[in-house]
């Protein structure tokens, strides 16, 4: 299924997250994270809700702020300084649950906008790599409508068309499929499992098993802002550690 | 049992809805006749409009035009419809038009405020319509024809209307070939306006506006080296330094090394009537509208002196009456100033008035952006957009858009709120005028005319901004749901 000749992990560090610690006032929500995240590795994070594991990858462009410990992506150390964390943000993609897509503005709009403002690309080119996009996650017909024409699903391969238009070299994802009726899923894991074979670092927080299967080269376990287990797709399923990863999955895959 | 396998072979074609679902008929039943209850409120509502027009009908339709006073004019009514009839004396009016219109403005220049009143709507159009076109041409070209006709009304000159009919003329060209380039010309409006109303040397409203040319040059200079709000400080004091150090003497060498262009003044105390209002008005829309946004948005800032002098200024503006504002404009500020500044009465209501609606249009931008998800906010965050880039090409452009109804509603009102500046001696043409014009033994008795007849024309104008506001919400309407 998956193209594994691509898919190649290499040596190269794309993210290291060390004792990583963050708190909402005295709530405790990430309590030392350690993870290293290779070029090319395909991580998929799952975990009870309030675990922390939308926390973890908001941390990771800084959406949210880490309040000790130190998170470097791409060897830039996110610190409060605005010119490392506008660096970061553009070279890490981010596809949200609720996709997010401006509805004030076109689907080529949406796909240029950044580009043409952060990466100074000049119109018709950032409009060219946004049509390249669109054609990849296969809506190109759709770049003059706006989002609330189009589908849940649609919009959401839109919203992984608009990360993508920036060159991304990392992509979060945030529970791409959690918003989507049952038909949708489909295509946005399609358009995800694609964007894997193509050899792009990336992190998922998802309940897709079926996908964690497919393309995961790793799989994080998280349970009251820990990681609590990691390990290969076959392992993980197969034989779980702890006895929380075992109820979390006999949970999920249950029924 | 053979019901438990049904299976559909073909999908139903759609069909015509029943007779007597659609049409008149089922408009009037559902709206005007649909029980008892709503029967009878419709033949109460009827007879309300009829009661309301057989009473006032008569007295529109009575109306005198031609008429020296107001005796003459009831004269004249005793003779056509009746003794005892009533009817409007319009004679008043017709008589004293230019002064609701003017103030006292010289007679001779009445092509002035025409003019800039026509240029306003140039001005407007390339903002109101997106640099569309047709719509900016029509806008000109529509502007330019009725100023025309209104300053052969006027009885100007020929020369003063060739040269104002050549002025927009052009600009509808312009309008037709670069609708874009249009900008340029409400960029240049507030000094033209200036210029065309109070007169004088043409020099002082060009140093006036070259303060911010000079600090849109210094912000671009330096936007890239020291970063885009540390810039906007430095722009914004090197043009503070122009216009308080260096405008003067430059404007007054100029005014003597080249004397030519120059119009009779015209002093603050000649502005009155709708003329009054609109300046106030136009001046005050315009300017509250950026300083809103900018406090809505100090007031959502993360930075505690920002945000607590945005919140500390909206709370105490709206704390305080207008009127209070107006006397401080009139009485109070004069002291504050430096000694010898003369500000003039005009300026200083516009400052305060402006100051007043800013922090309303805060609040109504604020509910914009508080109507917002929050991830928009993020999406900007996470493509890598700075804080001003994301302000500008997401979140306002759709917080802007919520608040339409609101930002109009406070602007209508504004505009209305300009007559209150009777309360510090300016003639505005609601109350300062109908004054002025009742103390002629001849108007004396003339009671509604007055009213009516400036209440239609604030009517026409706060009617057509509430028109535009629905246009725009039709036009920027995208989430299809």
């Amino acid at each position: 299924m998956a193209n594994a000749a691509k898919m190649q992990v290499t040596d190269e560090v794309a993210i290291q997250i060390t004792a990583m610690n963050k708190w909402y006032g005295q709530f405790h929500v990430l309590r030392d994270i350690n993870m290293t995240v290779n070029r090319g590795e395909r991580i998929v994070v799952c975990g009870p809700s309030g675990s922390g594991k939308s926390t973890l990858i908001r941390c990771i462009n800084r959406l949210e702020e880490h309040q000790a410990g130190t998170i470097i992506v791409d060897g830039t150390e996110l610190t409060s300084d605005l010119k490392n964390i506008d660096k970061v943000r553009s070279e890490v993609g981010m596809v949200f649950q609720h996709f997010n897509l401006f509805p004030h503005l076109t689907i080529l709009e949406n796909l240029t906008l950044a580009p043409i403002w952060v990466r100074k690309t000049p119109k018709r080119e950032a409009e060219e790599t946004a049509m390249y996009f669109l054609e990849k996650v296969k809506i190109p017909e759709q770049a003059l409508k706006y989002p609330g024409q189009l589908s849940g699903g649609q919009q959401q391969r839109v919203a992984i068309a608009r990360s993508l238009c920036m060159k991304p070299r990392i992509m979060l994802f945030d529970e791409p499929t959690s918003a989507l009726d049952p038909e949708m899923i489909k295509e946005v894991l399609d358009t995800m499992i694609s964007l894997a074979e193509d050899g792009m670092t990336m992190i998922c927080v998802t309940h897709e098993m079926g996908f964690a299967q497919a393309v995961a080269n790793r799989v994080v376990f998280m349970d009251q802002g820990q990681i609590v287990e990691q390990n290969e797709p076959k392992e993980f399923f197969a034989n779980p550690k702890s006895d929380r990863t075992k109820l979390f999955l006999s949970q999920i895959l249950g029924h | 049992m053979s019901n438990s396998h049904f299976v559909r072979t073909q999908i139903l074609p759609a069909q015509k809805p029943p007779v007597g679902q659609t049409g008149v008929i089922k408009w009037m039943r559902e709206n005007l006749f649909s029980s008892w209850f709503n029967t009878i409120l419709t033949f109460i509502g009827l007879w309300a409009v009829y009661a309301l027009i057989s009473s006032s009908a008569p007295w529109f339709l009575n109306g005198v035009w031609t008429a020296s006073s107001v005796d003459e004019c009831r004269a004249i009514i005793a003779a056509s419809a009746g003794e005892g009839a009533s009817g409007a004396c319009w004679a008043m009016i017709n008589e004293r038009w230019h002064q609701f219109m003017f103030g006292f403005f010289d007679r001779e220049e009445y092509w002035r405020p025409l003019l800039a009143f026509a240029l306003l709507f140039v001005a407007l159009s390339p903002v109101l319509y997106f640099n569309l076109r047709r719509p900016t041409m029509i806008m000109t070209g529509g502007a330019g024809a009725v100023l025309v006709v209104l300053l052969w009304a006027v009885g100007t000159d020929g020369w003063h209307l060739s040269l104002a009919a050549a002025v927009m003329a052009a600009l509808a060209v312009l309008a037709w070939v670069a609708p874009k380039q249009l900008l340029w010309a409400t960029l240049a409006f507030p000094a033209t306006a200036f210029f065309l109303l109070w007169g004088g040397s043409v020099w002082a409203p060009i140093g006036v506006m070259a303060g911010f040319g000079i600090a849109v040059l210094v912000w671009r200079g330096l936007q890239g080296l020291i970063g885009v709000t540390p810039a906007a400080a430095v722009a914004a004091f090197a043009a503070c330094v122009w216009w308080g150090f260096l405008q003067t003497y430059v404007t007054t060498v100029l005014a003597q090394a080249l004397p030519y262009f120059s119009l009779p003044a015209e002093d603050s105390d000649r502005f009155g009537g709708f003329l009054l209002s609109f300046v106030i008005g136009v001046s005050a829309i315009s300017a509250s509208l950026p300083i809103g946004i900018l406090l809505a948005l100090g007031r959502r800032s993360d930075m505690f002196l920002i945000k607590t002098l945005s919140v500390g200024f909206i709370e105490f503006v709206r704390g305080v009456p207008l009127i209070t504002m107006l006397f401080t404009a009139s009485l109070l500020l004069q002291y504050f100033l430096p000694p010898q500044t003369n500000f003039d009465l005009i300026l200083r209501v516009i400052i305060l008035v402006s100051l007043f609606a800013s922090a309303y249009i805060a609040e109504v931008i604020r509910g914009g952006l508080a109507a917002l998800p929050r991830g928009q906010q993020e999406a900007a965050d996470s493509l890598g957009l700075d804080y001003w880039q994301a302000q500008r090409l997401i979140i306002m452009p759709q917080a802007l858009k919520v608040a339409i109804p609101g930002i109009v509603s406070s602007f209508i009102g504004l505009f209305k709120d300009t007559t209150l500046v009777a309360l510090v001696g300016l003639a505005d043409p609601l109350q300062g005028i109908t004054k002025v014009v009742k103390a002629d033994i001849a108007w004396k008795a003339a009671y509604w005319e007055p009213f009516i007849f400036v209440g239609a024309i604030f009517f026409i104008f706060c009617f057509s901004m509430s028109r535009y506001s629905m246009y725009l919400e039709q036009k920027l309407k995208t989430d299809h749901r």
